[in-house]
């Protein structure tokens, strides 16, 4: 045989090699040891010194093209042996993923966790207290002496005559201040309760109640904040009222409306300067410092934030309801 | 508060129309709760009056009627029929004429009824939206104009107001105080009703004696003789009393009412033939009894004051009258009563009784002190022009050493600019002032005010810079950003917020629940029977009327609530306080943070790789150590398992819940919910709980940083069959004595019964990792290691090598 016939059977036995180990006896037919191409190389020692240097070169530039074609061939069907092992292993990938679903917090927590985020960013610190309450400091502390007409507002679940569940969180500024001094910065938010039951009210709701005391707080002041944390609470523009209110607590007092979309004015919360008298009962030199309060109703907030139009749904924990709140 | 727009114009009539003056009142600190119409929308009404009156010839119930209504009907009578009892000959009558829309849009027209024909209504005040509902057509005064648009004569075009006044506010429980306020605001003149003194016609008179002068400072009496109770209450007094939600009863009252909404002055009348000897001012007795106009029987308590005569007790003062000395309808002579109570002798009283009336609500936060005899006056001259009679003079009983003083409250102008934080001029705030009806004075960059005798709330500076900043508006205050002290926050990262683990809970698939503290009894009976928890007095309703032991009375009526909604796979968690008697506590109640969870249903729901597997205890306790996992060294917990006869047992399915211990204390439980009470409560499956106490989870040791060994680590896995009651906790805990410091992780990781293994053994796997820091361990080493624990397991557990 001669060369061209050779490297023509090798070319056409490269193309019909289907697999790689096939490809590879093609290979070793030519190009092994023992190969067609090879023992064509061991045959040129026989051949004189012209003849060795035509024929060799023809025989090495047969065995580069036999060659090539064999690593084009190997990466040709090693294309297809991985296109057709991704083929066969496709999945479904609109399967759901294993494992379960997340869940999330309450409503209610999610509303006092942001409040908490605006006021803890200006340096307000989070305190905690009590539920059951002795009246000292429920209302006593804060300006409500026993017979005080806003004790009769308040719908208070008494245990004794001197234990109450709180109803509001004020109580917890009492128990802070009796233990800290000025500069004081602090929100307590928390659980409270009233004896009342329909559409809109609830026997235990929450509240976020804040307090600043400083040398010079002033109710402009107490504004800027209230303005401020509205307008980052709903995250828009709204328009804000301040409205002359009263508080055993505060003096002077405001509630504080927002307008809502159809241009009406919804209360969201009170507010006003610390009574001197509350400041008095903590040792606190109201001449010295002054300071500002406010409370907020944390469900009413959460209401207006996410849609929620029945007050009673925050404390059925039906997870249809809860799930929402992702 | 509530009371006629119209009546207040009599008073002060500023050019604002009733939207401009509700926000007005609302801005100044009246917040107005409502402005309604005073009636219903309704036209084609007239006066109208019955000139024939007869019966029906098919009904027994009709009445045809003819009726004048002067030009309204071309100076035609109108034939109407009637089904009311009180229609009779003479009657002025409210006439719906063909073509009227009464309320309801309801269009009248011509009708026949049972063959005779009607043009027309003769209305009642209910259907003219006036009333809730009534007894017969209205009846007008025989005066009322024949053809007069009954809108007009009534003055309909109207709006009633009601206003949420603040308890400081008293002053304006009137028409008077809210004028007063009204002219302030507008800078407006205020016109009060025209009073006059009554000249005594008679020399009758009652004594007055005040006993408690501290109580009752000022008490005014007067003897009015020859009252005509028939006498009927003049329409326009009907009409302001009904715009302020009060009904006319009988003259007197209709007075007493009358004076109490147009002064916010509380008065009573006596009846005359009642009362013996004189008026005593005094404190009940001891176990005095009185029965109330209400018919109610009380016992009186010591602190209270009442009204009595020489023997008895009459009325508590200022809170409610007595049934005997009453006005009735045999009264022909009344002792008038016009007084000033201190608020803080009736202050509370009146909710004592479980009482609330218009006279203690408008005493106990304070009545001008210097109107007992204006408001005496008016009463008189109503009561002489409606009812007739004639008046005794005046009896008044005075302490002015007890009257409330008048002293002058300072505002020191830097003390106003520094609490508002805005500087209000000195001329401004001068007028503000003298217009609330404060005398000023200015000096020493001071104001001296002195209230009027109206206002009880001004009694400290701050008072006066609140009236100052409300009338000068809050909303013309700017806002300020605070100016504060930068001290900076504690932030520990020794103590963990509790949201870390709310965002562990929920990134496992919990959710977060917020039950009720106060919790159905019969539940938590059925889960701690040997605790009782704290009990409200007055309760909600029974099934809120006890506070939680346990988060787990709440947290498991809404798994209840989920199941029935169809919501099989519930995980939800609580935090919040548990409320556990304990004399040790302040209050004698312990109250602590408590994180809750519960789980019931399939672990993860039904997928479509695999069938939904229920959930058990170690997918609990699984939840339970990622939580302490977060003190950095869980090791520091363990689980203990519960003996049958543990309180929590009942709670909890002994054989399969655990107490949690950090070191010596006790932090909480994990178990399944015990099948008798799983069954009580309704609870559809097994249901696994857990709970922790707040203020050891949150504790949390700081890493504490060791090298890493360079050098191999060897793992060896033996199995032990050990008898089945021996807790893999135990023994784990013996290896880890045992391995020391080479041993640097330990896993059991096969549990086998069956084939092979005894009845009442078990074989567990376990894979033992070694490693030292200083060398690597040689074969021999590992084998040692590996006997002494083969050793001590043998002694210790009666472990046996499994072959």
């Amino acid at each position: 045989m001669n060369l061209e016939e050779i490297v023509g059977l090798a070319e056409q036995a490269i193309s019909q090699a289907n697999e790689i180990q096939a490809l590879e006896d093609v290979r070793v037919e030519y190009m092994g040891k023992k190969g067609k191409i090879t023992e064509l190389l061991k045959s040129l020692g026989k051949m004189d010194h012209e003849q060795r240097k035509e024929m060799g070169q023809a025989i090495n530039i047969a065995k580069g093209t036999v060659q090539k074609s064999i690593t084009v061939r190997r990466e040709q069907l090693q294309t297809e042996a991985l296109n057709a092992k991704l083929a066969s292993e496709t999945i479904d990938v609109t399967l759901a993923g294993r494992g379960m679903d997340t869940g999330n917090i309450h409503p209610v927590t999610r509303t006092i966790e942001r409040i908490q985020s605006f006021f803890g960013d200006l340096g307000f610190e989070v305190k905690n207290g009590p539920e059951v309450e002795d009246d000292f400091h429920n209302f006593d502390a804060l300006n409500i002496p026993e017979h005080h007409p806003a004790r009769a507002d308040h719908d208070t679940f008494y245990f004794t005559p001197k234990t109450v569940l709180r109803t509001q969180t004020s109580g917890v500024q009492i128990r802070t201040m009796e233990k800290e001094t000025p500069p004081l910065r602090i929100i307590s938010p928390g659980r409270v309760y009233r004896n009342d039951y329909d559409q809109t009210h609830t026997p235990m709701f929450h509240q976020v109640e804040g307090l600043m005391v400083d040398k010079n707080v002033s109710f402009a002041e107490l504004k800027g904040v209230i303005h401020d944390f509205l307008r980052n609470f709903f995250e828009e523009d709204v328009k804000v009222r301040f409205r002359p209110s009263y508080f055993p607590f505060t003096e002077p007092s405001a509630e504080v409306d927002i307008m809502d979309k159809n241009g009406k004015w919804l209360e969201v919360l009170g507010c006003g300067m610390v009574h001197p008298n509350v400041l008095r009962s903590v040792n606190i030199d109201p001449e010295e410092y002054t300071g500002f309060a406010f409370g907020m109703g944390v469900e009413r907030l959460t209401m207006l934030r996410y849609g929620v139009n029945d007050l009673r749904s925050f404390f059925e924990n039906d997870l249809r309801f809860l799930k929402q709140f992702k | 508060m509530k009371f006629s727009e119209k009546w207040l114009r009599e008073w002060v009539n500023p050019a604002i129309t009733v939207e401009e003056l509700d926000e007005q009142l609302s801005m100044a600190g009246l917040e107005v709760d409502g402005v309604e119409p005073a009636a219903a929308e309704f036209t084609g009404v007239v006066v109208g009056e019955v000139v024939e009156c007869g019966k029906h010839p098919e009904a027994d119930k009709l009445q045809i009627t003819k009726i004048n209504v002067g030009s309204a009907g071309d100076g035609e009578l109108i034939d109407i029929v009637c089904g009311a009892k009180n229609c009779r000959q003479g009657l002025k009558v409210a006439v719906a004429m063909v073509g009227a829309v009464l309320p309801g849009d309801f269009k009248i027209k011509k009708a026949k009824l049972r063959g005779e024909p009607s043009f027309g209504m003769l209305c009642s005040w209910s259907e003219l939206g006036m009333a809730d509902d009534s007894d017969g057509i209205m009846e007008l005064p025989a005066d009322a104009p024949i053809g007069t648009d009954i809108r007009e004569f009534l003055q309909l075009d109207d709006n009633i107001i009601e206003i949420d006044l603040t308890p400081n506010r008293s002053d304006c429980l009137g028409i008077a105080g809210v004028a007063r306020e009204v002219g302030v605001l507008n800078n407006i003149d205020v016109t009060p009703v025209e009073v006059n003194d009554v000249t005594a016609t008679i020399e009758d008179k009652v004594d007055v004696e005040l006993v408690n002068t501290n109580g009752c400072p000022r008490y005014l009496a007067r003897v009015i003789k020859g009252i005509n109770l028939e006498a009927t209450t003049p329409l326009w007094m009907v009409e302001k009393l009904r715009r302020s939600g009060i009904r006319s009863i009988d003259p007197v009252v209709d007075i007493t009412n009358f004076v109490l909404i147009e002064f916010g002055h509380p008065m009573h009348a006596f009846d005359l033939a009642k009362v013996e000897g004189g008026i005593k001012v005094r404190n009940a007795n001891k176990d005095e009894k009185l029965t109330l106009l209400d018919e109610t029987e009380v016992t009186l308590k010591e602190d209270t004051l009442v009204i009595a005569d020489h023997n008895k007790a009459l009325a508590i003062a200022g809170i409610f009258g007595g049934l005997e000395s009453g006005v009735s309808a045999e009264t022909k002579d009344v002792i008038l009563e016009s007084a000033f109570f201190n608020p803080v002798v009736i202050a509370g009283r009146a909710r004592s009784y479980g009482l609330h009336t218009d006279a203690s609500h408008r005493y106990e936060r304070g009545v001008d002190y210097e109107l007992q005899r204006t408001a005496m006056e008016r009463a008189t001259q109503l009561l002489l022009e409606i009812s007739g009679g004639e008046a005794g003079p005046i009896v008044e009983a005075v302490s002015e050493a007890d009257l409330p003083a008048q002293t002058a409250v300072v505002l020191r102008r830097a003390r106003l600019d520094r609490v508002l934080g805005h500087v209000i001029g000195d001329d401004e705030v001068t007028t503000i002032l003298n217009r609330l009806g404060l005398k000023t004075e200015f000096k020493d960059n001071s104001w001296f005010a002195t209230s009027p005798s109206f206002r009880f709330d001004i009694n400290i500076e701050e008072d006066l810079i609140e009236e100052v900043a409300r009338v000068y508006g809050y909303n013309n205050i700017p806002n300020v950003a605070p100016v504060a002290t930068l001290n900076m926050p504690t932030r520990t990262e020794s103590q963990l917020d509790k949201s870390v683990f709310a965002n562990i809970l929920t990134t496992r698939g919990y959710q977060e629940a917020i039950t009720y503290s106060f919790v159905d009894p019969k539940v938590q009976e059925k889960l701690f029977p040997a605790q009782t928890g704290l009990t409200l007095p007055h309760p909600i309703s029974a099934d809120m009327s006890v506070m939680r032991v346990s988060l787990w009375s709440g947290l498991l009526p809404a798994v209840v609530h989920n199941q029935k909604r169809q919501q099989p796979r519930v995980r939800l968690f609580e935090t919040g306080l548990r409320f556990v008697p304990d004399t040790a506590s302040e209050m004698n109640i312990r109250q602590e943070m408590m994180l809750s969870g519960v789980i019931s249903g399939s672990i993860a729901g039904e997928s479509w790789e695999e069938k939904a597997v229920p959930v058990d205890f170690y997918d609990a306790k699984a939840d339970v150590e990622a939580l302490l996992a977060q003190c950095v060294d869980s090791s520091e917990f363990r689980f203990e398992p519960l003996t049958i006869d543990n309180d929590m047992c009942v709670a909890l399915h002994p054989g399969q819940s655990a107490a949690i211990y950090r070191g010596d204390s006790l932090v909480g439980h994990i178990g399944a919910v015990h099948p008798a009470a799983e069954k009580s409560l309704g609870l559809n499956g097994k249901t696994f709980v857990f709970e922790l106490l707040m203020s050891e989870l949150i504790k949390r040791n700081l890493p504490d940083a060791k090298p890493v060994s360079k050098f191999p680590s060897n793992r060896r896995d033996i199995a032990v069959v050990v008898k089945d009651q021996v807790n893999a906790g135990d023994l784990l805990k013996a290896i880890e004595k045992v391995g020391g410091n080479q041993l640097v992780d330990l896993n059991l990781f096969d549990v086998y019964q069956g084939e092979g293994i005894d009845d009442g053994f078990k074989s567990l796997a376990i894979s033992i990792i070694l490693q030292d820091v200083a060398k690597t361990l040689e074969e021999q080493d590992i084998n040692t290691k590996i006997e002494a624990i083969v050793d001590m397991l043998n002694t210790q557990f009666e472990a046996t090598l499994r072959d």
